[in-house]
């Protein structure tokens, strides 16, 4: 008896745990590895160039089906024809574009292409109209931007919708202004080159190139000093302050006085 | 201690009795010139309850002291001038900017005066806790019923420092003079000009000419540090007055009567505790201001009318009225050639309205129930379940409105679409006090039967006995004496009948009065009686 209760082998107790683990490890390690090839795929491609005809066939899989065939545009998404290659690469490589669902407006994410394909697309989409270009790596360039001025041009122009400290804001229906932390210099230049969703376009005559690079000079600043006086609290202004300090402040003082008043048993 | 050894003020004859030592003898100095030992044997004898609701205005006067030393540092260094000039300070983004010196000044705290920055925040977060500490007071000194005879004095002083806290808060938010404090001013400067015929008169007194001008910054300054701070002490020098002359309230219990204080005396235990409370408090408000940001005004830059920040919001006891003004609908009639904003004027008269309300409701409280008895025993809620309801409905009403002023925050941090979020704020500034009412009103009726039942049955112990019969029954155990006093000791008055007054005549004041007091009163649940008690007693 005593040796029958030792159940070893495929009866033991534990034996449907482990085909269990055997499954998951399999399974999981053949997406894993999948995904690796596909991803590999999707590298394998970085060095050789991509021609518009690349973009073309991108374009024609992942966007005509909002755009058109032709970028003509659809009741489902606008024409393409004239936005240039700065808004193709602002759109996607800020993984607005694909949308992830029709909302209110695109919401940013990881982006679904490589700069590659992106890039191709871009071209593909230049050919059909003239339209703003990427910026330049000089015009991007913030060695010598003014800070300052950048500072004051984004409170005149920006900080009604995306907050001084660039922490975003609400829009009509359910729209947003996004938060302007952490983003990269291009995609800045580009939103405001192009006007991206409910964004007015500041074009080289509202805004320069130059006065540009302040702004982005400025946001990069903020980026990179954190707040001098402590926690920012998501620099929301006085409302998170006001939350602070009845949940935590008056909170914790209300703890003390609990403490003082308590009778020991 | 020492002082108060001789209660009589000829000490001269008891002097060789006393030991000679330094404090005795400097006690007796100052005895012999000021007659000072009646007030401080009388004020040292002053009861403080042991409760911890009972210290939340404590925390109010200790963080208005850390306001005034801390403000005092700021004073030294503020220039409260319109004048222009051009920042030259260690902040790297506002170099080479225009601005007004009140501005630069405010930077040059925050950035080159050693300790500047860490003593904005102190005064800042302290004055934030210093208003919220006086709501939590208030809303305890109400629904404990604190405010009733003798002391609705009281409650219409602390109100009216409950206003002067606020008033000193948004005279502060706007000395800065960066963009957010400008933008609080617009709005003030919208709502005066809105009064019709004189509002832009009154605009133009303000400021000194038109918006902004350059002499708003120097006016709310002498407000800001000493008209308001000399209004304020003395009011707070009447509260404490009150205080002392009208002693605590306190909760209901074996000893505690209407006619006693149980507690401690202010010396030398209370002052001792306190003392430490004290410190407790500013330890808390620095530990908060070392590590916590609060009006970044570097990132707002100067004042300029024309641009204006998302998320630009008053601090938070501000709030309710900005939120007041967002949930208003626009509308405007033109009458005579003139404009008439009730986007404006209804929320101004909707909060001058709840403000008088509130600040004389002892006397409403008072009139409805002809109650002209003293009180000194604090009412649990639940056993006002009327005035709780009150209490509740205009938390609530205050509280959609604060929710107001954060609509666009609320849309972008929940995914929502800001106008839904004031319709839905808008439906609740009406229905929200109404559910709560009627909500809370249930809910302390319903804890009234409940101590009804424990004190009369006791609590269901969990334990079952099985009797000598085969019957189960679960044993019900009974309070001990402090538990069921807690649960006894309270009034529950009946309704007011109409009655005719001393020439025989039925007013209609009288119909109002008795028809409230029924409102008040008709739901009810009755004391326990000690004939209840025994009777429960013997099954």
């Amino acid at each position: 008896m005593a040796h029958r209760s030792k159940k070893t082998g495929r009866r033991h107790p534990l034996a449907s745990l482990g085909l269990l683990v055997l499954g998951l490890v399999a399974a999981g390690g053949v997406s894993t590895v999948v995904g690796q090839v596909a991803s590999a795929d999707a590298s394998s491609q970085a060095p050789t160039q991509l021609t518009a005809d690349d973009g073309e066939q991108l374009f024609q899989a992942n966007c005509a089906s909002c755009h058109g065939v032709n970028a003509e545009g659809t009741p489902e998404g606008p024409s393409l024809i004239g936005v240039g290659a700065a808004s193709v690469d602002f759109q996607v490589m800020t993984g607005r574009m694909p949308l992830a669902f029709s909302g209110p407006q695109g919401m940013a994410r990881t982006p679904q292409f490589s700069q590659e394909q992106s890039d191709a697309m871009g071209e593909y989409i230049a050919a059909l109209a003239p339209g703003p270009d990427v910026p330049s790596e000089e015009v991007l360039d913030t060695a010598d931007a003014n800070v300052a001025n950048g500072g004051e041009i984004f409170r005149i122009n920006c900080a009604m919708c995306h907050n001084v400290a660039g922490a975003g804001g609400a829009l009509t229906e359910g729209k947003f202004a996004p938060d302007l932390h952490d983003i990269d210099a291009a995609h800045i230049y580009e939103a405001m080159l192009t006007g991206p969703q409910n964004m007015p376009v500041f074009n080289d005559d509202n805004i320069s190139p130059e006065e540009k690079a302040d702004i982005i000079a400025y946001l990069h600043f903020l980026d990179e000093n954190p707040s001098v006086g402590g926690f920012d609290l998501g620099s929301l202004g006085p409302v998170s302050e006001g939350l602070f300090i009845w949940i935590f402040g008056l909170g914790g003082i209300v703890a003390i006085t609990v403490w003082l008043t308590a009778k020991p048993n | 201690m020492t002082t108060t050894q001789s209660p009589n003020a000829a000490p001269a004859s008891q002097a060789p009795q006393q030991r000679k030592t330094v404090t005795s003898w400097a006690a007796n100095y100052l005895d012999e010139r000021t007659s000072i030992s009646g007030v401080t044997a009388y004020l040292g004898r002053k009861i403080f309850p042991d409760h911890w609701s009972f210290m939340l205005g404590e925390v109010a006067l200790y963080s208005f002291v850390v306001i005034l030393l801390s403000g005092t540092f700021l004073t030294f260094f503020f220039d409260p001038s319109m004048g222009h000039t051009t920042y030259e300070g260690s902040y790297v983004p506002l170099k080479g900017i225009e601005m007004s010196i009140a501005y630069a000044s405010s930077l040059d705290i925050s950035f080159d005066i050693r300790g500047g920055l860490l003593m904005r925040q102190v005064h800042h977060w302290a004055a934030l806790l210093f208003v919220a500490s006086i709501g939590l007071h208030m809303l305890r000194v109400f629904f404990t019923g604190a405010f009733r005879k003798p002391r609705e004095l009281n409650w219409v002083i602390g109100f009216l420092l409950f206003i002067l806290a606020m008033a000193e808060g948004f005279t502060g938010y706007s000395l800065p003079d960066d963009l957010l404090s400008g933008n609080g001013l617009a709005i003030i400067n919208g709502m005066v000009k809105a009064i019709p015929l004189v509002g832009g008169w009154i605009s133009y007194l303000l400021f000194g000419g038109m918006f902004p001008g350059v002499d708003v910054i120097p006016r709310l300054f002498v407000l800001h540090i000493m008209l308001l701070p000399a209004i304020l002490i003395v009011l707070l020098g009447m509260h404490m007055v009150l205080l002392v002359l009208n002693k605590h309230t306190q909760f209901a219990g074996p000893g505690k009567t209407n006619e006693n204080v149980v507690g401690v005396p202010i010396m030398p235990v209370f002052a001792a505790k306190a003392g430490g409370f004290f410190f407790l408090v500013f330890g808390v408000i620095m530990a908060i201001a070392a590590t916590f940001t609060i009006n970044p005004i570097w990132n707002y830059g100067p004042y300029d009318p024309s641009p204006v920040s998302a998320g630009t919001q008053p601090d938070w006891y501000i709030g309710f009225a900005d939120g007041a003004l967002r949930l208003a609908p626009g509308w405007e009639t033109e009458l005579f050639g003139l404009t008439f904003s009730w986007n404006i004027l209804i929320p101004m008269a909707v909060l001058g309205l709840f403000i008088v309300l509130v600040m004389f409701y002892p006397f409403i409280e008072a009139w409805v129930t002809q109650d002209k008895r003293e009180h000194h025993l604090a009412d649990r809620p639940r056993n006002a379940p009327t005035r709780t309801a009150i209490g509740a409905a205009g938390v609530v009403f205050y509280a959609v409105m604060w929710a107001g002023a954060s609509s666009d925050l609320i849309a972008t941090h929940f995914h929502l679409n800001v106008f839904q979020v004031t319709w839905v704020l808008q439906a609740l500034i009406f229905l929200g006090p109404i559910i709560a009412f009627w909500v809370t009103k249930r809910v302390a009726l319903g804890l009234q039967k409940k101590d009804r039942e424990i004190l009369l049955h006791g609590f269901e112990s969990g334990r079952i006995v099985r009797r000598p019969g085969g019957e189960y029954i679960e044993v019900h155990q009974g309070l001990d004496e402090y538990e069921s006093w807690k649960l006894k000791a309270f009034e529950s008055p009946e309704p007011a009948k109409v009655r005719p007054d001393e020439r025989g005549r039925i007013t209609t004041g009288t119909h109002v009065r008795a028809a409230l007091s029924r409102w008040f009163f008709e739901d009810r649940i009755e004391p326990v009686t000690k004939a209840e008690v025994e009777r429960a007693s013997h099954h």
